[in-house]
């Protein structure tokens, strides 16, 4: 799968109340959450992406509660990726189990800029920013995780697992 | 080979002879819960993934704590949702408003979790029952209702950090000023990933409360669990409580671990976290001039009755600061029950202080306290991000009770003992 879009650039340490504050948390519809996706970090972000777009961040993105709101209101905004140096573990885990794709590499973090155009393969990890030609390596998603990806989130795995046996 | 408690836990849970770090593990999970933020989704994740009854109802809890009383119609909904799963699966352990408490006070005084436990929660802080010596961590929505079908999930067994604290506990120093001390030292995501093991003769002293803040937070650290080995105290808390047999678990002496660190936290002054990360810690006396419009007590980190205690012996015959709101948060209805035995609901009330109904409220900047653009409150809850407890232009210092209590009195961040010493 490759994913081609603008980079929209956060620090480190963005926490899950500012990719989807817990006041709006009163809802589990993606649509819903997805029009405040890190809106305490900038008001402005839902407005100014297009479909496809990546956001790159420092370390430990999405530190902080279990919410699984938030890689929802991401994947809910048409966002086709995150690349970030590292991941907290509770979100790391959420992204997968929700088809969100992530990505880890701290040199690709440091160096690309905002609105430069990135082109990403999720199954190799390979990124390449188109604006400045440099290219990078994430680092690899253990074979599991990318069957969950492949699968479009857990649920989706496990019914496939279901159905594969019943078909045996 | 020797083990830490933690990786004993898993491996006792996974069927296996021992396991090493990074080893990945599907874990027989003793208790799963979620709340009315995370449990809609969780039940939605149960339906698709074909699920008909939950695992065991013995070892399922719903509790309606963090947007309950309801604050809105849609937090009804949710509430609701929560509330007809529980009733159509027949689960013993749903919690309705008037016994339903904050679930990290809640489920360890209920005894529903106990020592050598593995247990997920669809909430971040379910680290906390790691002071009974259980390995418990919080997990999304997904997670938590594919494991309602299965009654088992995944670990990624962690590296394992050592603290160990020693030296003498300054007064008006506890659990909250050790955990952010450590928090201060190695960073939000100083234990990313990692078990954080907290050992050490200032451990073995503190009393079952501390223990649980402590281990409330570990996951301001990024770490997966926070752990405490259980001893005597641990014992005293759950005997009469504990609704099922339990284990206790040690780590070997000659276990490994990726770091040990080892602090001697004699003449610590209490520890306050600043706006907007909970790495951000200094001693209170550096931040006396910091004014403040509101305190909140209370908490899954710190709404328990020794919270309230120290609070009230600071409130005590005194008056909150003119323009300061003080609201105190008891975590159960049985820690209401006690505060009000024991007289604090009317120190509260003679100090001018409200005292709500059990609820996560405004720790997430959800109701019962939220921020305007440009204020400030002194909390003892957990998270000081950007917005946590309302608008994006107000701060959260995190801090003990005491602190709390004092500063809630002079209007501006206060040393308990400045209080004490009128």
């Amino acid at each position: 799968m490759s994913i081609r879009g603008k980079i929209w650039k956060f620090g480190n340490d963005v926490d899950t109340d500012v990719i989807i504050p817990a006041r709006y948390l009163n809802t589990s519809e993606p649509d819903e959450l997805a029009r405040h996706c890190m809106e305490d970090a900038d008001p402005e972000f839902i407005r100014k992406i297009r479909p496809g777009d990546i956001i790159l961040a420092g370390k430990n993105f999405g530190c902080g509660s279990s919410r699984e709101h938030a890689p929802i209101a991401i994947k809910g905004a048409r966002i086709g990726l995150v690349i970030a140096e590292s991941f907290a573990r509770i979100f790391y885990r959420n992204a997968f189990n929700i088809g969100l794709p992530i990505l880890e590499s701290a040199p690709a973090a440091a160096e690309i800029q905002e609105g430069d155009e990135v082109e990403v393969d999720i199954e190799t990890g390979a990124i390449v920013d188109r604006t400045t030609r440099k290219h990078y390596q994430a680092k690899a998603i253990a074979p599991f995780m990318q069957e969950l990806l492949a699968a479009g989130g857990l649920v989706p795995y496990v019914r496939r697992l279901q159905r594969q046996a019943s078909e045996r | 080979m020797p083990m830490t408690i933690s990786e004993k836990i898993l491996a006792a849970h996974s069927d296996r002879p021992e396991v090493t770090p990074g080893d990945l593990v599907e874990a027989r999970l003793d208790f799963a819960f979620a709340n009315d933020i995370t449990a809609p989704m969780s039940i939605r994740v149960f339906r698709d993934a074909g699920g008909e009854r939950v695992f065991d109802p013995q070892r399922v809890a719903m509790i309606p704590d963090h947007f309950v009383p309801n604050k809105d119609i849609n937090s009804a909904i949710q509430a609701k949702e929560l509330r007809d799963f529980a009733r159509d699966q027949q689960l013993p352990h749903y919690f309705e408003v008037g016994r339903m408490g904050i679930e990290h006070v809640l489920l360890p005084e209920q005894g529903l979790v106990l020592p050598g436990d593995v247990i997920i929660g669809a909430d971040s802080h379910t680290c906390t029952y790691g002071a009974l010596g259980a390995f418990a961590t919080g997990v999304g929505s997904t997670d938590l209702g594919a494991a309602l079908v299965t009654g088992r999930t995944w670990f990624k067994v962690p590296e394992s950090l050592r603290f160990v604290f020693s030296g003498e506990l300054g007064p008006w120093v506890g659990g909250k000023d050790l955990i952010l001390y450590t928090i201060g030292r190695i960073g939000v995501d100083g234990a990313r990933y990692k078990a954080m093991e907290f050992t050490g003769p200032v451990i073995e002293s503190l009393p079952m409360s501390d223990r649980f803040t402590m281990c409330n937070m570990a996951i301001e650290a990024g770490a997966k669990v926070g752990i405490i080995a259980p001893d005597a105290v641990t014992e005293a808390y759950v005997r009469g409580r504990a609704k099922r047999p339990f284990r206790f678990y040690r780590s070997d002496p000659e276990a490994v671990y990726e770091a040990v660190h080892e602090w001697d936290i004699s003449g610590l002054e209490p520890q306050v976290a600043c706006p907007h990360l909970p790495e951000n810690v200094r001693g209170v006396s550096e931040l006396r001039e910091v004014p403040i419009d509101q305190a909140v007590i209370g908490s899954c980190t710190n709404g328990r009755i020794e919270d309230l205690r120290i609070a009230a012996s600071l409130l005590k015959g005194r008056r909150i600061a003119p323009h300061v709101r003080c609201i105190v948060i008891p975590g159960t209805p049985e820690v209401c029950r006690q505060a009000l035995a024991e007289g604090l609901y009317e120190i509260f009330m003679n100090a001018d202080a409200v005292v709500s109904t059990p609820t996560c409220g405004p720790c997430l900047g959800g109701y019962m306290g939220i921020l305007a653009a440009g204020e400030r409150a002194v909390s003892t809850t957990n998270r000081n991000f950007v917005g946590r407890m309302g608008h994006v232009q107000s701060e959260v210092y995190l801090a003990s009770p005491a602190v709390a209590a004092a500063s809630a009195l002079v209007g501006r961040i206060a040393h308990p003992a400045d209080i004490a010493a009128r």
